[in-house]
């Protein structure tokens, strides 16, 4: 197996002043964190995470505010130091790094995206793009030579010389985005960066970070407190509440086999129709059930894995029979109308 | 009996100690401060006084707009034609040399007292010290020290003028969004950069309110160090104190406020200038 892009392999933060004593009380009396609070003063921000991102995939982590996870994203490049645990990085632990390793490693190999942009407003589009770029020492004429390029991967040629303030908060954040891009990272973090916009933005943002990244590919740790983010983006979600994991998977998994009643809360608004595809819907194949009167040639088609929801929309367009294929295009199923009003109503939960 | 305790004696031993002992240093302070003043008043000598007065106002207009520059005009118009023009250009060269000596001691401090916390609370009741006491106090090491003339006249000042953009520096500093410094830090940038790159620009218009109030500071000071020796406006003043002459006195006293004015309006027009581009929001907050 491949070695992961990113680890964390228990990864504990406690904030405050006796961060150690709590940590070693918690290890050796399992206590919970308002205990550590009455006790220590402390508060956990992270507890105990672990989990691996493959090269190439998107994976994301969602919770409320509070719940750790703006903490969590800022031990890949070690903005913030673990109280225990080691955070790897293509298998070399970071938090063993000297500082100027450190910073090489921030400007070279990681790119990160903050909710608030945080653009600098003293510096043209084209000097912020360009900004990891300069720090390490890249000649003028090459580094605006980059930053042009990530500048036209984001849509935004011909903005350069602007100032941040003068472009709209989805400009702005795409500015963010190929900042992060400059240096051609090989992982990117993105700290909740489409939450400050409007919903609207959000959406098309989401799309083009979506088809960026088909054409980058880069490994991305993404945070978001909106579970249909989460769901749009990623390969694989971790779903955290009060800094730990509670559970982690493909999309499809958090939907569909919710881990406890919290997460059960979370995904009760999804809609879990572009999960289910037409095999767990269909009735089988059977001549018994009037299939056999049925031509085929007067038939709709459809695959085994096509999600319900484009069976919904055929079946809306027309009165024929849908039937249900395998890969060798022989029939298999047959969707019938009280089939598909049970999987919406199994769906709405 | 209670016997009083010697801090004024403690003080005069410090005095005599620094004039014994630190006399190269005294007498660099001294070297430099003629030097830098005698500069500045050459320049003020080297054109003729309507060239100078036009120029200011079209650096005013510039900076501060079309009515500071008739101001301006019309102020040092009035100087030049009470025969006060000498008198002004040797107050602005020493409010000039404080100015600019005050700041060199300034704004690294106010660096070093933002990035650490020591700094900070070493310094920070030094300068209320500095801040409070009243002016005339500082004529006196001045002279005991330098003497009389234009040495002790930029030391007095200084001690006034440094705490305000010392100050300013630190909170300019302070004050810079912590995401921008995380920003930064996530880029790879080294402690040096993330102060030359992001947190000096993003304090500049704080640091510039330092230099308008040190220019102020020096002003009002440099009159008053008139009695240890200092020339121009307000040597004029304390010659009409002393003939009890008010009309002159008046004309000086006129010439000192048409000093002020033009300085910190011309400096925040500057400031403001300086900075449009970068959003008025982003300045706003930083300011």
């Amino acid at each position: 197996m491949p070695e992961p892009a990113v680890e964390c392999r228990h990864v504990w933060k406690i904030f405050g002043d006796k961060a150690r004593e709590a940590f070693a009380a918690i290890a050796r009396e399992g206590l919970g964190k308002d205990e550590v609070a009455k006790r220590f003063g402390c508060v956990i921000g992270v507890a105990d995470a672990s989990f691996a991102i493959e090269v190439g995939e998107i994976f994301c982590i969602m919770g409320l505010s509070g719940s750790g996870k703006s903490t969590l994203v800022r031990h890949i490049n070690r903005l913030i130091e673990p109280t225990s645990g080691h955070v790897l990085i293509h298998g070399e632990d970071i938090n063993a790094k000297s500082a100027n390793e450190l910073r090489r490693l921030r400007a070279e190999k990681i790119g990160m995206v903050f909710q608030h942009m945080a653009l600098f407003p003293h510096r043209s589009v084209r000097d912020n793009v360009a900004y990891g770029l300069e720090v390490r020492g890249m000649d003028r004429k090459r580094r605006w030579a980059m930053a042009a390029e990530k500048l036209a991967l984001v849509r935004l040629a011909g903005w350069e010389s602007r100032y941040p303030h003068e472009l709209s908060g989805g400009m702005q954040q795409r500015v963010g985005l190929a900042r992060a891009l400059a240096a051609d990272p090989d992982i990117l973090l993105m700290d909740e960066p489409f939450s400050a916009l409007d919903p609207l933005i959000r959406r098309q943002l989401q799309d083009e970070f979506i088809a960026l990244a088909g054409v980058v590919k880069k490994t991305t740790l993404f945070i978001t407190h909106d579970l249909d983010e989460a769901i749009r983006l990623g390969h694989r979600i971790a779903i955290m509440r009060d800094g730990r994991l509670i559970q982690m998977g493909p999309p499809e998994d958090i939907v569909l086999h919710p881990a406890d009643d919290y997460v059960a809360e979370f995904v009760k608004g999804i809609s879990r129709l572009k999960f289910l595809t037409a095999e767990k819907v269909m009735d089988p194949w059977s001549p018994a059930a009037g299939a056999s009167s049925v031509s085929l040639a007067d038939c709709t088609r459809v695959r085994l894995e096509a999600d319900v929801a484009s069976v919904i929309a055929l079946a809306a367009q027309s009165e024929k029979t849908i039937v249900v294929v395998d890969g060798e295009n022989r029939p298999v199923g047959i969707v019938t109308p009280r089939g598909l009003l049970r999987a919406i109503q199994a769906s709405a939960g | 009996m209670i016997t009083k305790i010697p801090i004024g004696g403690a003080a005069e031993q410090l005095v005599a100690f620094v004039g014994t002992y630190l006399k190269p240093l005294v007498i660099t302070f001294i070297w430099i401060t003629l030097s830098l003043n005698g500069a500045f008043f050459w320049l003020f000598q080297s054109l003729p006084a309507p060239a100078w007065i036009i120029g200011v106002a079209i650096v005013a207009w510039r900076f501060a707009g079309p009515g500071i520059a008739i101001f301006g005009l019309l102020g040092l118009g009035l100087l030049w034609n009470q025969g006060l023009w000498g008198a002004t250009a040797q107050t602005l060269s020493l409010v000039l040399t404080g100015t600019l000596m005050s700041l060199v001691v300034a704004i690294p401090l106010g660096i070093a007292m933002a990035e650490s916390r020591v700094v900070n609370s070493v310094m920070a009741p030094i300068l209320d010290f500095l801040q409070t006491m009243p002016r005339f106090v500082y004529l006196i090491p001045a002279v005991a020290i330098l003497g009389l003339d234009v040495a002790p006249a930029v030391f007095a000042t200084m001690t006034l003028a440094v705490p305000p953009p010392t100050r300013l520096t630190a909170v300019g500093i302070g004050q810079v969004d912590p995401r921008m410094v995380e920003a930064a830090e996530a880029f790879g940038s080294t402690r040096w950069q993330i102060l030359a790159k992001i947190k000096l620009p993003l304090a500049f218009s704080a640091i510039m309110l330092g230099v308008n109030q040190c220019l102020m500071m020096s002003l009002s000071m440099v009159i008053i160090a008139s009695l240890i020796g200092a020339g121009g406006l307000g040597a004029e003043i304390l010659k009409a104190i002393s003939e009890v002459k008010a009309g002159r006195g008046l004309v000086a006293g006129i010439g000192v406020v048409v000093l002020a004015i033009l300085i910190d309006r011309i400096t925040k027009g500057a400031a403001a200038r300086l900075t449009r581009r970068w959003g008025r929001d982003t300045v706003m907050q930083q300011a």
